[in-house]
């Protein structure tokens, strides 16, 4: 307190001699420092050009060389570099397989996951069963890799038999890809439900709906946009997950549609040939950002619309 | 909110009709509910199959051979474990040809060693355990007479004389383990490369990821006003989250890896062992998962940020704060929390990435500790990938090992992560 009688006199002498500049001026530093922080977030675009350029031309060299045609690319049911054939059907009927039967446990589990945590749960159930759902969606995706190999493929194998399942198939890789994604699918859902507002389940009590006709028939209507853009983002993580398919779903393009053989994702094919010693020049190397740019572009088309399916849903309750 | 109105009309007409059953709806309704209430056990029920499976891969019996049978080369009933540094000196001298004992002489003399040295190299260099068969921990406690059964047919098969078998408890999660290098062979492969590898790519990616994922939170929602270039960056920030990390590993192959080698292999700094035209380091896959978190590290703080009252921001500007003392001694120290909170969690999404880094790392076999951010590298889940790719069983069991090892440094992450965020949270109410 001492020390403030003795400034404020000093402070109000200061002032007498030369009034407050109250006018706007610019602080050299506080510029400075604008600049840096407005670089930082530059730098998220630069990340974005690094990627499309890098693609880009890594995928241009690939298709200008006389070996791949467009049209090969996209319709030849062989990929088999060694031999000059690059047809990315294999590849992808295997991706969009793995990811149908991670679909397959993710959305209806995902769904009811939701639907119970956010109509029937009580506080204290979903305090317990949130947390433990995000461990499962923290659990690196090498170890559910781990887990379709040795412990889900083998139980398949004791179902199906042995002569029906192979060690490496697309299937297993898929389901447990589902139990991946379920976390993911069930939080989104769940926010979706819970932003439906009571209104609308009063009005469905009122005129003598149970608990599941107003769940099933009011709430989950109303939340289609919320579980729709909760689906896309889901099978976007889906084409785009890597370590599961790579252990687990079979090391070698196979074009198949059956579930229980082993083929390789277009994930799964690039971790493979790009964790061995790959020349820097060769078709192989180029081909594997061709693949890398169509992954891009399925996967970025995904989120954008799902993304733009929740701008959407924000603005029709909020 | 039209939609949800129709709806509503459809779903009461069904529901008039259908009035007269109310046990029937009921029972339905029951049925259901039982249906939900499985779906969300399901996910926990996953979890602990995934763990019980873990657990059961780390331990258990294991069936070994031997060159030389050990108990043939100590003398008095002793075993090799209980033998001095001198007998063991002894049984390497009578055991081995001359060259090779040239060649350990010459790598470090051999009554120099300590005892648990001379040991590890009786047992590689002359009992050489080989490895039969490997059981899981639930076979080894309640079928143990299949075990033996199975032992007697691998001798039948393979000819060996079931005397010369030793059948013993393993726990694959030892020390053992966890401080020795990398090795091809099972018994004596390690994490402690792996793991080194790990630490050193994590601290270069929260030293580049996160003073820049803060100010590029500060810069959107503190400075930017509602323009086209600050638009774009927002939207650019949430779909470059959704891109596959796979890609990012591409984007790190090429620019740090290739474009920027002399810079990340250390040839411009001088480091030694430095080769100009190949930047497989750590400082590449650390600056690789830099850009890979930095979108949720953005994210997670912009939220945090936002929570910040704006009568905080306020009160400062009134008492003639800028806008950086604002955001320096206001928003950021409340802030902190959700920061620190998120920042952590990117950086346990980071410890078990593999994809990107076997893209950035490639070459994976490495038995020395990495000695800078210029060094090679592998890391936990790259091992862990490369242990599970091989068919033998006893490399399943040490993937098994080091997946409990990972999940072991997740969760001490995770602690940490609720621990700081307590401290904070109470320092500052």
């Amino acid at each position: 307190m001492a020390s403030n009688y003795e400034t404020i006199p000093h402070s109000n002498a200061y002032y007498t001699r030369k009034p407050l500049d109250l006018s706007k001026h610019t602080q050299p530093g506080e510029v400075l420092i604008q600049g840096f922080l407005f670089f930082c977030g530059l730098l998220s675009i630069l990340t974005t050009i690094g990627i499309i350029f890098v693609l880009f031309e890594e995928s241009l060299r690939f298709f200008t060389s006389p070996e791949v045609s467009l049209v090969e690319f996209f319709t030849s049911t062989f990929w088999q570099p060694k031999i000059g054939d690059f047809g990315i059907l294999p590849l992808l009927i295997a991706t969009l397989m793995t990811t149908f039967f991670a679909m397959l446990i993710a959305i209806p589990v995902g769904l009811c996951v939701a639907i119970y945590l956010s109509e029937y749960a009580q506080e204290r159930t979903r305090n317990v069963i949130k947390p433990t759902l995000e461990v499962l969606a923290g659990i690196p995706t090498v170890v559910y890799g781990y887990f379709a190999l040795t412990w889900f493929t083998p139980m398949l194998r004791g179902v199906f038999g042995d002569n029906t399942v192979q060690v490496y198939n697309t299937a297993s890789a898929g389901l447990v890809m589902g139990i991946l994604i379920l976390p993911l699918i069930a939080t989104m859902c769940e926010d979706a439900l819970h932003a439906v507002p009571r209104a609308l389940r009063e009005a469905a009590y009122g005129v003598g709906a149970t608990k599941l006709e107003t769940s099933i028939k009011i709430v989950v209507p109303a939340a289609t946009s919320g579980i729709a853009a909760a689906i896309i983002l889901g099978i976007s993580r889906a084409i785009g997950e890597t370590m599961i398919v790579a252990i687990a779903a079979g090391a070698g393009p196979n074009f198949t549609l059956n579930p229980f053989k082993g083929a390789e994702t277009i994930t799964g094919h690039i971790v493979r040939i790009s964790g061995g010693d790959l020349s820097w020049e060769s078709i192989d190397y180029n081909s594997l950002f061709a693949l890398a740019l169509v992954l891009f572009f399925i996967t970025l088309a995904l989120n954008m619309i799902s993304q733009r399916i929740i701008k959407k849903f924000r603005e029709e309750y909020e | 909110m039209r939609r949800a109105k129709t709806s509503l009309l459809r779903s009461t007409d069904q529901i008039d009709l259908k009035l007269s059953n109310l046990p029937i709806r009921h029972r339905i309704g029951k049925i259901w509910r039982v249906v939900f209430l499985a779906s969300t056990v399901f996910g926990i029920i996953a979890l602990t199959i995934l763990m019980v499976d873990i657990v059961n891969d780390s331990f258990g019996y294991t069936a070994f051979t031997s060159k030389v049978d050990p108990t043939t080369l100590t003398t008095g009933g002793k075993t090799l474990d209980e033998s001095s540094a001198e007998e063991l000196i002894l049984i390497l001298e009578e055991n081995l040809k001359s060259n090779r004992l040239k060649t350990l002489e010459r790598e470090k003399a051999l009554s120099e060693r300590t005892t648990e040295d001379l040991l590890a190299l009786v047992n590689a260099e002359v009992v050489q355990p080989e490895i039969l068969a490997v059981w899981g921990l639930f076979d080894s406690l309640y079928k143990k007479e299949d075990i033996a059964i199975q032992v007697s047919e691998i001798c039948a098969r393979e000819k060996i004389d079931p005397k010369q078998v030793k059948i013993i408890f393993m726990n694959w999660f030892n020390r053992k383990f966890i401080t020795s290098p990398q090795s091809s062979d099972a018994l004596y492969a390690g994490i402690r490369t792996a793991i080194l590898g790990s630490l050193y790519i994590i601290i270069i990616t929260i030293i580049v990821a996160f003073p820049i994922g803060i100010g590029a939170s500060i810069y959107l929602q503190e400075y930017a006003t509602e323009n086209r270039i600050n638009e774009l960056i927002q939207t650019n920030i949430n779909n470059l989250a959704g891109v596959p990390s796979i890609i990012y590993g591409m984007l790190g192959l090429t620019i740090f890896v290739r474009v920027l080698a002399p810079l990340t292999s250390g040839a411009v700094f001088g480091y030694s062992n430095a080769d100009p035209n190949n930047g497989r380091t750590i400082l590449s896959a650390g600056l690789t998962m830099a850009l890979l978190i930095l979108p949720v590290i953005i994210i997670n703080s912009q939220e945090a940020i936002k929570s910040v009252p704006k009568s905080l921001r306020e009160a400062s500007y009134g008492v003639g704060g800028t806008k950086w003392q604002t955001v320096w001694h206001h928003v950021l120290p409340n802030a902190l929390p959700g920061i620190l909170t998120g920042t952590i969690l990117s950086m346990s999404r980071a410890i078990g990435e593999t994809a990107p880094l076997v893209i950035v790392g490639a070459s994976t076999y490495i038995t020395f500790d990495p000695d800078g951010v210029f060094s090679k590298f592998t890391t936990l889940p790259i091992q862990i990938y490369q242990w599970t790719s091989r068919p033998q069983d006893e490399f399943r069991a040490l993937a098994a090992a080091a997946i409990i090892g990972l999940l072991i440094m997740l969760l001490a992450l995770n602690a940490a992560a609720i621990l700081l965020r307590n401290h904070f949270s109470k320092r500052l109410q």
